[in-house]
């Protein structure tokens, strides 16, 4: 079976074990989990949590049934294929030196990176926008020495008058 | 303390009263005493276990008899850790129940004290939801929603972790709160247009097989089904866990299918050109190799659940609800159609591969069983332990009636058997309860014996005695060229000895020719439990079989001439 990578909203109770009993569902098909990405939501009572995981749509949307049936889970769908706003912010450290500090700062601007840190070995770059923009810049920077990389894992949420699922 | 307070534990204790709750299983330590110090002055009848395990399938056999939730009261630590097979069993099976786990006071969590447990970290798979109380006020709610999610939707158990600075805190007694789960969907619209096509499937079908499984047992939709039976001519088959949702007496009835299925109810399934699954989900002891199961069938299936659609097997027609309610819309829809030779078909498999053991020489486990069913009558309950016993249970008892059949499904629980046996008894004090156990599981529960005999409990326990583990026994003689390891029970207990030493009652069975005689004398018996010693012959087989991971056509129906490959399926 072809694996693909989905991208899940959930809005869920704001409890404790909310997180593991939904994580478990992954972890039960050993489903690797990209990203995971929790927050309150407009309500305090309840928080949206985004995931994106890789594996077969099948055992996805199998998967998708175990999220809904679970009793902190108000709803959970997947975004995979929708029109829907999808971010992701970055940070990326990369050594440097005087010889290549302008050509990576070129790079960086191609991309809008900001400038969020600079020293005379390192130059810290903060990249926003769609998670295949920041794979992009990863891949750029590698060509130079990338000293560390974190990512907040992708944020969606449907457009106009539509509420996120 | 005034008058309008109490301690949580009272409260819950009340609030588990109003549930219609007669009987709590349990066993305390000391995080749990306010709990049982709460029972001293409630109408609560405790009913003390001697192992925590034997609590939670005590449990389960009660829910399974009566329909209701059955509570579990136990301590911290390895009290709550000893319920977990319990759990399991129940989870596997949608069985109601609410474990109420005492637990260190709320400053000690996480530090590694005396007797804690992260119960909820290790349960988190086996329940249907858990909760961990922090605030005494939460309790009350707490106790509501437990019981309410225990029990409605697709049942199953729920936990409950108490701290004992909890449940010993001043509350308010009040007993009237509600509740919302904004999670929990458990009423949905009617799926008209899916019954509708199912509807229309059904009527057109020349040979359909109707699969009713437990979801109809606990939607208590026998009546729909005999209905829908009646007008459309259409044979039954049921699950292991659907026996008794429609009559096994019944001439349509063909009992249960898959792996120990009868021939003619997996001949049944491989020719029809629909399955329509009331509340059964397609389970691999009946599905065998998902992708290769009945591919000339269609399939219709009816889950409350909606993670069990498509789940296993790939469905036609799916329809998400409860399935009395399905089947009361879809009844008026259906247009009969001819099944006639279908009917026929069936009726000469009936005839052509019977389910048969030989009466004569050595005393057969299959007929001993065989007439215990035709004695007790069909008001009997019949639960059963986990092994060739089982099968051959779910082959000759014949059971007539829904919640009269308790056997662990899912779980294959060795140990379950009697245990569930106490709960089903209390349950239904007027009906005769029998319980078919091997030598094997029963020593994994019997010091439960205490607890039936205190209770003085009329119960019947069936130890259909191989010295083996027979099923294990089994798997190695066929598939592994019998060599047999870890199968062999020696130093086995005289059984009739044991029972005395409990102050039961014990009947030795060791000729057919007194299978009759014994088994009268100990359904007369009823001042208490007895058990019926009955020393079987060791090496028999349960047949038809059809080896884990094949298809149904590839069903054996007697000891293979030849040596077999081992099963692609697991167990
Ligand atoms: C707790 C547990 N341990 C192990 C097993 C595996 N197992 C399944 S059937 C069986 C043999 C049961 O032996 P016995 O209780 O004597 O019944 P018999 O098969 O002989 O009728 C075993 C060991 C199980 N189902 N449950």
């Amino acid at each position: 079976m072809k694996n693909v990578q989905h991208t899940i909203s959930l809005l869920v109770c704001n409890r404790p074990g909310a997180l593991i009993r939904i994580s478990l569902v992954f972890t039960r098909r050993a489903f690797n989990i990209d990203s995971l990405v929790v927050s309150e939501s407009k309500d305090p009572r309840y928080s949206r949590m985004n995931i994106v995981a890789t594996g077969d749509s099948k055992t996805l949307s199998l998967m998708l049934n175990q999220l809904n049936k679970l009793i902190d889970v108000v709803h959970a769908k997947d975004y995979s294929n929708s029109d829907v706003i999808q971010k992701e912010l970055a940070l990326v450290k990369v050594n440097c030196n005087n010889g290549n500090r302008t050509e990576i700062l070129q790079i960086a601007s191609a991309f809008k990176c900001r400038n969020v840190d600079i020293s005379d070995t390192t130059m810290t770059f903060q990249i926003t926008g769609k998670s295949s923009k920041i794979d992009a810049v990863h891949k750029m920077f590698q060509a130079y020495e990338i000293l560390e990389i974190v990512r907040t894992g992708k944020i969606l949420m449907a457009r106009g008058d539509e509420e996120t699922a | 303390m005034s008058k309008n307070e109490k301690t949580a534990a009272e409260v819950m204790i009340d609030i588990i009263h109003q549930q219609g709750v007669d009987y709590i299983f349990g066993l305390p330590g000391g995080a749990a005493i306010p709990m049982f110090d709460a029972l001293v002055s409630s109408p609560i009848e405790l009913v003390l276990t001697r192992h925590e395990q034997g609590a939670a399938h005590m449990a389960d056999g009660y829910a399974r008899a009566s329909g209701k939730p059955g509570v579990v009261l136990v301590t911290s630590g390895p009290g709550a850790t000893n319920t977990i097979t319990g759990l399991l069993t129940a989870h596997m099976d949608s069985i109601p129940i609410v474990v109420i786990c005492g637990q260190q006071t709320t400053g000690n969590l996480g530090l590694d004290t005396f007797q804690e447990a992260d119960i909820l970290g290790i349960t988190f798979p086996l329940v249907k939801h858990s909760y961990l109380v922090k605030n005494p006020e939460d309790l009350p709610r707490i106790t509501k929603e437990a019981f309410y999610i225990a029990s409605t939707g697709r049942p199953g158990p729920v936990i409950i972790d108490l701290p004992k600075d909890v449940s010993s805190s001043i509350i308010a007694a009040e007993t009237d709160i509600s509740f919302e789960i904004p999670g929990y969907k458990v009423d949905r619209p009617m799926d008209n247009e899916n019954i509708a096509k199912a509807a229309a499937m059904i009527s057109r079908s020349s040979a359909p097989i109707l699969m009713v499984g437990h979801g109809a047992m606990i939607s208590g939709a026998e009546k729909e089904v005999a209905e829908i039976v009646k007008k459309m001519n259409i044979p039954v088959v049921n699950t292991l866990l659907g026996k008794g949702v429609f009559p096994e007496t019944h001439p349509l009835n063909l009992g249960m299918p898959g792996m120990h299925g009868t021939a003619y109810a997996n001949k049944a399934l491989i020719s029809s050109d629909l399955i329509i699954s009331v509340g059964a989900r397609w389970d691999d002891r009946i599905a065998g190799k998902p992708d290769n199961f009945c591919p000339d069938a269609l399939k219709i299936h009816i889950d409350i659940d909606p993670a069990e659609i498509n789940k296993s097997i790939q469905v036609d027609c799916a329809i998400v609800g409860d399935a009395k309610k399905v089947l009361d819309t879809m009844y008026s829809l259906l247009k009969k159609g001819d099944t006639e030779n279908w009917v026929k078909q069936i009726s000469r498999w009936k005839r052509d591969y019977p389910l048969k053991y030989r009466k004569e020489g050595k005393l057969k486990a299959q007929h001993v069983i065989e007439e215990m069913s035709k004695m007790a009558g069909g008001d009997a309950i019949f639960t059963t332990d986990v092994g060739q016993h089982q099968m051959w249970a779910a082959q000759f008892c014949k059971t007539e009636k829904p919640n009269s059949w308790i056997s662990s499904g899912g779980a294959g629980t060795m140990g379950y058997g009697f245990p569930a046996a106490i709960g089903a008894q209390l349950a239904k004090p007027d009906r005769t309860v029998i319980a078919v156990v091997g030598d094997g599981g029963f020593q994994m529960t019997l010091s439960e014996l205490s607890t039936a005999f205190n209770l003085k409990l009329p119960i019947k326990i069936l130890l259909i005695n191989n010295n083996y583990l027979g099923m294990v026994r089994q798997w190695q003689s066929m598939f592994y060229d019998n060599r047999l390891s870890g199968v062999d029970l020696v130093g086995n207990p005289d059984f009739v000895r044991l029972a005395s030493a409990y102050g039961c009652k014990g009947f030795r069975l060791k000729r057919s020719a007194d299978v009759k005689k014994v088994l009268s004398a100990a359904l007369e018996y009823n001042d208490g439990p007895c058990i019926i010693d009955a020393e079987v012959s060791q090496q028999d087989d349960v047949f038809p079989m059809v080896p884990a991971g094949a298809t149904l056509d590839h069903m054996l129906l007697e000891p293979p001439k030849v040596k077999l490959d081992k099963p692609e399926g697991s167990t």
